[in-house]
């Protein structure tokens, strides 16, 4: 990989990681840790939506499995939390890998997929809302005990760090795919699935793979909200409010770009926390200004912020040049 | 030896009959024609062959193995290559990305698809476009990327579905001489075309389909000759008018 698409990581993380080194408000490391898990689960479903072109409408599904299985594997089994985060990881990406199989197996696409995916997310939320492995309604408590082999930390700051990391490993593993074969082939069956198949792309094989993968990530930003806040129900795990946050950040960052998820959640989270301090007492105003936004951004920036970046940056470098 | 042998096959959609009972054989490092009236079943013909769609009945043979149960993308890993009649552009990539979608079939390094990708463009003429998006291409420029893509896999045979429709006389006689350094380097090549001043040129056998059946074969001076083929074409007893009319100005 190039020096040039690393770059840009690069800038991002170190913005983000010096943070916690001026700023030692909880309010302030608590909306950096919440818009960094955000920001993971809709690295996930950039991958499958952003570059494969397969709108999912239910990531929920992958962010509550493994957040599920950190709490259930600590709380019931007593299993360390670093391996639980990783077996949460890797359930999320078989309950992907499986969706994949039974919706594209059958061919379902565009809005067939995406109601597919919401189905499986709701009937997963009702699953674990009425079982008593995932403790029902009244949810699932992580036991406190503060200390780094239990996943646990006193300071946020190294939450921040821990999210920041799994962040830009994940802008790493998106940036390798854009310039790999998997990647190509991705962006081909996005474009036009069948003109694909015909020049041998095994577009099935492809689609499971990135199903697979994105469903992986969102689960790690399931499993690290779950370390973080030690407590989770089925509203949370497998709530539509995830599966929103997942696709309307790289739709508002710019879909099927490297940062364009980061981008979009802080974005998005930014601003919300900016109306809420504005509008202080008026419940629900910062989705208010979510709504605002999104609209503004279908309507003047249909590649997101970082397409029209690229586009006022052309528009410059031309206007330079005559 | 023949490369590809097509026997019997019969496609059905519903009671509707598309193609019924056909057979054809293309000759390895050929160019064979398949043409026949607008709704005669030859893009069908093509889904099948190239594995869009399954046969009713009847069996594909290809490079002496039969392929009739191969889906798409194997067959293209085999060496079957075509192109699309409504040309089917990868729009929001740009022409070096499209044609190294086909080049990574057989490359899996990136430089190396886009090497090759390079290497097709300026096979076909469209060298001085690699940097343009697709999307931006005339409907020339797009046919030509068509026939890059599909060429940039690698194939034994390349199916062309119409790739001269639509193209002006000057931009046909640009293409018609690519199309025969394509063969001339190996690659045998089985052609739907309506522009019959490309097809006398190019082919060296023809087949006619008419209404989902073969109904003449041979070359193509004397395919079109065929009192059939120009009843297909024209309607019934045209032959008989035609070659009256012949005769009269003649005596």
């Amino acid at each position: 990989m190039t020096g040039r698409a690393l770059m840009p990581i690069l800038v991002a993380a170190l913005l983000i990681g010096a943070i916690p080194l001026f700023v030692s408000a909880n309010t302030v490391l608590n909306f950096l840790v919440f818009t960094l898990i955000i920001a993971l689960a809709a690295q996930g479903w950039n991958i499958l939506g952003g570059y494969g072109g397969q709108f999912s409408f239910g990531h929920a599904a992958f962010f509550g499995t493994g957040a599920y299985a950190a709490a259930i594997l600590q709380s019931r089994f007593g299993i360390n939390a670093w391996a639980a985060f990783a077996i949460g990881i890797a359930a999320g990406a078989a309950i992907g890998w499986i969706i994949g199989y039974l919706s594209f197996r059958s061919g379902l696409r565009g809005s067939y997929f995406a109601l597919v995916t919401l189905a499986f997310a709701e009937v997963f939320r009702i699953l674990a809302n009425a079982s008593a492995i995932t403790g029902g309604a009244a949810g699932l408590l992580v036991k406190l005990d503060v200390r780094p082999e239990n996943f646990q930390f006193a300071s946020r700051a190294v939450f921040v760090w821990i999210a920041l990391a799994l962040v830009v490993a994940v802008l790493v593993l998106t940036a390798w795919i854009e310039r790999s074969r998997f990647g190509a082939q991705l962006v081909a069956v996005r474009e036009n699935e069948g003109a694909a198949k015909a020049l041998g792309v095994d577009t099935l094989k492809v689609k499971l793979t990135a199903i697979a993968l994105s469903a992986g990530v969102t689960a790690a930003a399931g499993a690290l909200y779950v370390q973080y806040f030690l407590y989770i129900d089925a509203n949370i795990a497998y709530g539509t409010w995830i599966s929103v946050e997942a696709l309307l950040a790289p739709i508002i960052g710019g879909a099927g770009t490297v940062l364009g998820p980061l981008v979009g959640a802080v974005t998005l989270h930014g601003l919300g926390e900016i109306t809420k301090t504005l509008a202080g007492r008026v419940p629900g105003i910062d989705l208010v200004a979510f709504g605002a936004l999104l609209i503004v951004a279908v309507a003047f920036a249909p590649d997101g912020i970082i397409g029209l970046a690229r586009r006022l940056r052309a528009r410059i470098g031309g206007g330079g040049g005559a | 030896m023949s490369l590809l042998a097509v026997s019997r096959i019969t496609k059905r959609f519903g009671g509707l009959v598309a193609v019924n009972d056909a057979s054809l054989v293309v000759e390895q490092g050929s160019i064979t024609g398949l043409i026949g009236p607008n709704g005669a079943g030859k893009t069908t013909l093509f889904a099948v062959i190239s594995g869009f769609e399954a046969p009713s009945e009847g069996q594909i043979r290809f490079d002496g193995r039969d392929i009739t149960a191969l889906p798409t993308h194997v067959r293209a890993k085999e060496g079957i290559a075509r192109t699309f009649q409504i040309v089917q552009p990868f729009a929001g990539l740009s022409v070096a990305e499209n044609i190294a979608v086909g080049a990574h079939l057989r490359h899996a390094r990136r430089d190396d698809a886009l090497a090759l990708a390079r290497d097709v463009a300026r096979r076909v003429g469209l060298g001085a476009e690699l940097d343009k998006s697709a999307a931006s291409l005339t409907v020339a420029g797009r046919k030509r990327l068509e026939l890059a893509r599909a060429l940039a896999t690698g194939p034994k045979l390349l199916l062309l579905d119409e790739v001269l429709a639509g193209l002006n006389p000057s931009e046909i006689r640009d293409i018609v001489p690519v199309i025969r350094a394509i063969r001339d380097e190996g690659v045998t090549i089985l052609m739907i075309e309506h522009v019959m001043q490309a097809v006398m040129n190019l082919c060296e056998r023809v087949y006619v389909l008419a209404q989902g059946r073969i109904i003449a074969e041979g070359e193509p001076r004397q395919v079109c000759e065929d009192q059939a083929v120009i009843e297909a074409y024209l309607g019934k007893g045209a032959a008989a008018r035609l070659s009256a009319r012949a005769g009269g100005a003649h005596g």
